[in-house]
């Protein structure tokens, strides 16, 4: 099961909806061991898409690395579907490279609901598994969501009511 | 001379569980045929049948993309680090060019077509 805030969905919701009809892609780091998604770091598709999304390579890298540096993990990676189900593609299953992450999907096919589901993928392998959405599990303000580069101290809330 | 190779997860089924392994090479490929001696089916996992670096591996020299390097050709100096990161990539994608990716697929098993060389075990 992933447990995840409410907050983070919400602004997870807010990614794929500003982009679409691209999809949308991103992580949700915590501290490694945990199972806790607590810093939802949104992503650029470089493919730019509406059926493909990738991470740039130097961007990964960074990314990567800070978790690393903040012994933290990817415990939520996600990508939207823009016209298609919120469940692995064929594509997904083959390029699923953490087995340790939740893949979170997000159909933003229609306008006002979107479908969010969770899979694990392992040796291609889909499980897919419940999602508990959790509110006010944590502060909110604890709760951070920035673009790549700004430093945890100069945060913007945008998850918190987006 | 040693180098110093960081390991995804999903390959750590190759290396014992280690993060970290060390090799040795001139050429990021030579590095690679190196560290698939001890740890046998990490280069199938890296490398195409036709010989060129899969799409969807990251793979860097310190901070920079190899694929800015050389690729499989990049000169490796002693005291260099390698980072090795399946990418993050998928999407809804059409059946032409999910069937496309599938000749690149990373998470292939080598195990699961193919009698593993008892060199390899």
């Amino acid at each position: 099961m992933l447990s995840i805030d409410r907050s983070i969905v919400d602004a997870i919701v807010a990614h794929a909806r500003r982009d679409h009809p691209d999809e949308a892609c991103g992580v949700v780091a915590g501290p490694a061991g945990s199972d806790t998604p607590t810093r939802h770091i949104p992503l650029e598709n470089a493919a730019r898409s509406t059926t493909f999304y990738l991470i740039d390579s130097m961007e990964h890298l960074r990314v990567w690395r800070e978790m690393d540096d903040r012994d933290e993990e990817p415990v939520v990676i996600y990508h939207s579907h823009t016209a298609t189900e919120a469940y692995p593609s064929r594509t997904d299953i083959s390029l699923a490279g953490e087995p340790g992450a939740h893949y979170l999907l997000v159909s933003t096919r229609e306008p006002d609901t979107e479908e969010i589901r969770s899979f694990r993928i392992v040796d291609g392998v889909v499980t897919e598994e419940p999602v508990r959405i959790v509110d006010a599990a944590v502060d909110p303000h604890a709760v951070q969501s920035y673009k790549f580069g700004q430093s945890p101290t100069a945060v913007d809330y945008e998850c918190s009511g987006a | 001379m040693a180098i110093e190779v960081r390991i995804p997860t999903i390959l750590r089924s190759y290396t014992g569980g280690a993060k970290v392994v060390e090799g040795a090479g001139d050429t990021l490929g030579e590095l690679l045929t190196d560290l698939d001696s001890r740890h046998g089916g990490l280069k199938g996992r890296l490398v195409t049948e036709a010989g060129a670096l899969h799409r969807f591996v990251n793979v860097y020299v310190n901070d920079e993309d190899v694929r800015f390097l050389g690729a499989l050709d990049a000169k490796l100096n002693d005291g260099d680090s390698i980072t090795i990161l399946p990418a993050v990539a998928g999407g809804a994608f059409g059946f032409a060019a999910a069937a496309a990716i599938g000749s690149h697929k990373l998470s292939t098993v080598v195990e699961s077509g193919h009698p593993v060389p008892d060199v390899a075990r």
